[in-house]
């Protein structure tokens, strides 16, 4: 009876909860889907990227139960029962969080597409370190490619981020 | 990306697991995902039935045993051994595991999925070969341990065979290690890799130069002694846009040394 049960267990689409941004989701998903799709599409928050599709960019970078991953390189149904934050819970309301502040004030964006992959890992840095050097971010930041800024404005916003003293 | 369809099941126990794994020849087992994920989207794999093992508790944890020997259950991401106190009793091992890609690979990818998708370029093949790590196997016949180096069979081929799982890595007491690469960028894709321990014999094995990590034992840690044995091993690497075969031959002589240098330096500490 047990092989049966196994057997059962193997099903194409399934019905998984997730809580996004304090938010809890109720979805039908097909076995084969990716997590951002299910963030992006299902669930309509687009603030979190498709970039490379490869795992490579890390503009889909999302926290899953308090750590940082790529939503490309996940099925939805590997994060059933999961608390997840994207780049839109973090804001409160129409404030900016100090992170994204900083990226404003320091111009660590120009095309704006690997942002939001930015402020995640920037964000779960921060919570483990509060008072990163230029070196941790550096390595914080590896996963997120970004074409524009050439790193140094992104580097110094989390550095202010954090608190730290920044020369422009 | 829209992916092959695929079944899925999250077994909660190891026997669940090899259930589902014998009941589906075309199955595979998915760890961080990390790999295979992006394989799956490239159809370089279009496995009929995922058999996700985050579920299962036998398959998780680090233990240190009072001789000094280390258990890592296969499920163990990268993060968690890095920030391990007990995987610490042989210092490489999170050494190496903070090269390895980035901190989201890092927080999702596994140390059994990076030994069983036994590609050539990965880190902890050759690192496990040298350092002489058991591997246990479980399959519908039961267990067997096999040391590392007979573990990886060829390109994404390991012992652990269809329906069969890596359930144990054990690495024995030991801390003059090294490892040393040259990578595509920090902590990319190793272009060449080596692992050296120094823990009685010296034992170095090479990554990225053929479909297996190469095992040598030079006569001492003397430069000259690592790089003849390294000559002598009679390894036929591959060139590529990224190194031709001869600059990876000597390149494998580079790290080899200076993976040994790293090991003595800590066997005189």
């Amino acid at each position: 009876m047990e092989g049966n049960g196994a057997h059962r267990a193997v099903e194409t689409s399934k019905t998984i909860t997730v809580e996004v941004n304090g938010t809890t989701y109720e979805r039908e998903v097909e076995t084969r889907r990716l997590l951002v799709h299910l963030i992006r599409d299902d669930l309509d928050l687009t603030g979190t990227h498709v970039g490379c599709d490869t795992g490579n960019c890390g503009a889909c970078s999302v926290i899953l139960n308090g750590t940082l991953v790529k939503s490309c390189m996940l099925l939805a149904v590997q994060a059933d029962g999961a608390s997840i934050e994207t780049v839109e819970g973090l804001a409160e309301e129409e404030q900016l969080s100090s992170l994204q502040q900083a990226f404003s004030d320091h111009h660590a964006l120009q095309c704006g597409y690997c942002t939001p992959g930015m402020l995640m890992s920037a964000t779960a840095l921060l919570r483990e370190n509060s008072s990163p050097s230029d070196e941790e971010i550096s390595k914080a930041i590896q996963g997120n490619i970004c074409r524009c800024t050439g790193y140094w404005n992104i580097v110094k916003a989390i550095r202010a981020a954090s608190g730290q003293e920044v020369t422009e | 990306m829209l992916l092959s369809e695929v079944g899925y099941a999250r077994p909660a126990t190891l026997e669940q697991a090899l259930g589902v794994l014998a009941e589906h020849a075309g199955g595979r087992a998915l760890a961080g995902g990390q790999t295979l994920i992006n394989v799956m989207k490239a159809r370089a794999a279009s496995p009929d039935v995922l058999v996700d093992l985050s579920g299962i508790p036998e398959l998780t944890g680090i233990e240190l045993g009072p001789d000094g020997t280390l258990q890592l259950g296969p499920m163990t991401t990268y993060t968690e051994l890095i920030a391990s106190p007990e995987a610490r009793a042989r210092p490489i091992l999170g050494e190496v595991c903070a090269q390895i890609a980035d901190v989201q690979v890092r927080n999702r990818g596994t140390i059994g999925g990076n030994l069983c998708s036994s590609d050539p370029t990965n880190h902890l093949p050759p690192l496990m070969v040298a350092i002489g790590a058991q591997l246990t196997i479980t399959g519908a016949d039961g267990e067997r341990t096999v040391p590392a180096e007979e573990f990886f069979l060829g390109v994404y081929m390991t012992a652990a065979g269809p329906g069969e799982l890596l359930t144990k890595i054990t690495i024995p007491a030991g801390r003059s290690d090294g490892f040393a690469s040259v990578p595509i960028g920090v902590d990319g894709t190793c272009i060449v890799n080596a692992a050296a321990s120094a823990n009685g014999e010296i034992r170095v094995a090479l990554g990225c130069v053929g479909a297996v990590p190469e095992l040598v034992r030079p006569a001492s840690g003397e430069a000259e002694a690592v790089r003849e044995a390294v000559r002598a091993s009679g390894i036929d690497p591959p060139g590529d846009v990224h190194a031709s075969a001869e600059y990876r031959r000597h390149l494998a002589e580079v790290v080899a040394v200076r993976a040994v240098e790293q090991a003595s330096k800590r066997a005189r500490e």
